[in-house]
């Protein structure tokens, strides 16, 4: 195989294998705080600014391994 | 056309052998366009305020509750609030101006090529990482303030049993980890954003970027907020060691 060709696949793996973790954890928080303001409404304002930050925590997996495949690509 | 793709920003023009990359010379515009509001706003403080300085006494206002909601009110509150707000709104202003509309077509030729004189500030990374190690410096002087310097590397390096050891070993490296984690979460975001967006306008022109756009305002606001909470929750949890240890 030709290193531009592996380069292009390598960085396509690392960002579809990286994404599937935060996938996952990032639906878990988004349905468990929905859940929690459809329990109580009044709370939603509180819960809506935690979500989006344990959700930005939970990604940035995933992004560990954009930043990687970008460094493949481009670096 | 072919994507013009860098992940180190283009140099604009040199000062002595000193370069001035475009993210550089934005930063400058962003830090002065900052000062001089707020400069602006504090010297002239009405009873009755007008609208601009009702914004900002609302922004300032709201932060610092958030910040005392965090940590505590009192002491540690007013001595931590001003390198976080700062923070917060640096990155958060420099992320915004991404939307200001028509910036990249302003451009220089330089070498048969086009250089944007405009680059997402925090798609640098050398910015990225020195805001970063402030964050992870302030971390560890109020660890070292809070317990004293010998129970602080009595953290680390931890002789009574092996377990304990490995463990204190594995803080150490939950210490340096931050420094990466916080730093590539930031700029990871944004680099990322920019890249999505013109590989989005590469595609299609007219109205398909759009939703990215919106992701990419979404993402503005949420990772300034991030780095800056991330920032407050290290430090109060830097500061809360002591009173585990005295109790």
């Amino acid at each position: 195989m030709e290193i531009e060709a592996a380069k292009y696949l390598a960085a396509g793996i690392a960002v579809g294998l990286g994404a599937i973790g935060p996938g996952i954890g990032e639906g878990i928080a988004a349905s468990k705080a929905l859940e929690a303001i459809g329990r109580n409404p009044e709370a939603s304002g509180k819960i809506t600014p935690l979500m989006f930050v344990s959700m930005a925590i939970a990604e940035s997996t995933a992004i560990y391994a954009l930043v990687i495949a970008l460094i493949i690509l481009f670096g | 056309m072919e994507l013009n793709i860098s992940l180190s920003p283009d140099i604009l023009f040199y000062i002595g052998s000193f370069p001035v990359t475009n993210t550089f010379f934005w930063s400058i515009i962003v830090s002065l366009f900052l000062i001089i509001i707020f400069v602006f706003v504090g010297q002239r403080m009405k009873d009755i305020p007008s609208k601009l300085q009702n914004f900002i006494e609302l922004l300032v206002e709201a932060s610092y509750s958030f910040v005392e909601s965090v940590i505590g009110p009192g002491k540690k509150a007013q001595r931590i609030f001003p390198l976080v707000a700062t923070m917060f709104i640096f990155v958060l202003v420099s992320n915004l101006a991404v939307f200001i509309p028509g910036q990249s077509a302003i451009s220089i030729n330089r070498d048969g090529g086009t250089l944007s004189i405009f680059r997402a500030v925090m798609s640098d990374y050398g910015l990225v990482l020195v805001m970063t190690l402030i964050a992870v410096i302030t971390t560890q002087i109020v660890a070292i303030a809070v317990s004293g310097p010998f129970k602080y590397i009595g953290k680390f390096f931890n002789f009574r049993n092996p377990m304990s050891f490995f463990l204190g070993l594995m803080d150490l490296v939950g210490e340096i980890a931050k420094i990466v984690s916080l730093s590539f979460r930031l700029f990871g975001n944004i680099f990322a954003g920019e890249v999505l967006g013109m590989v989005m306008l590469f595609l299609a022109p007219f109205f398909v970027p759009l939703p990215f756009m919106f992701l990419g305002l979404l993402t503005a606001v949420v990772q300034a907020f991030v780095f800056a909470v991330l920032t407050l929750v290290f430090v109060s949890m830097a500061s809360e060691a002591e009173a585990e240890a005295s109790n």
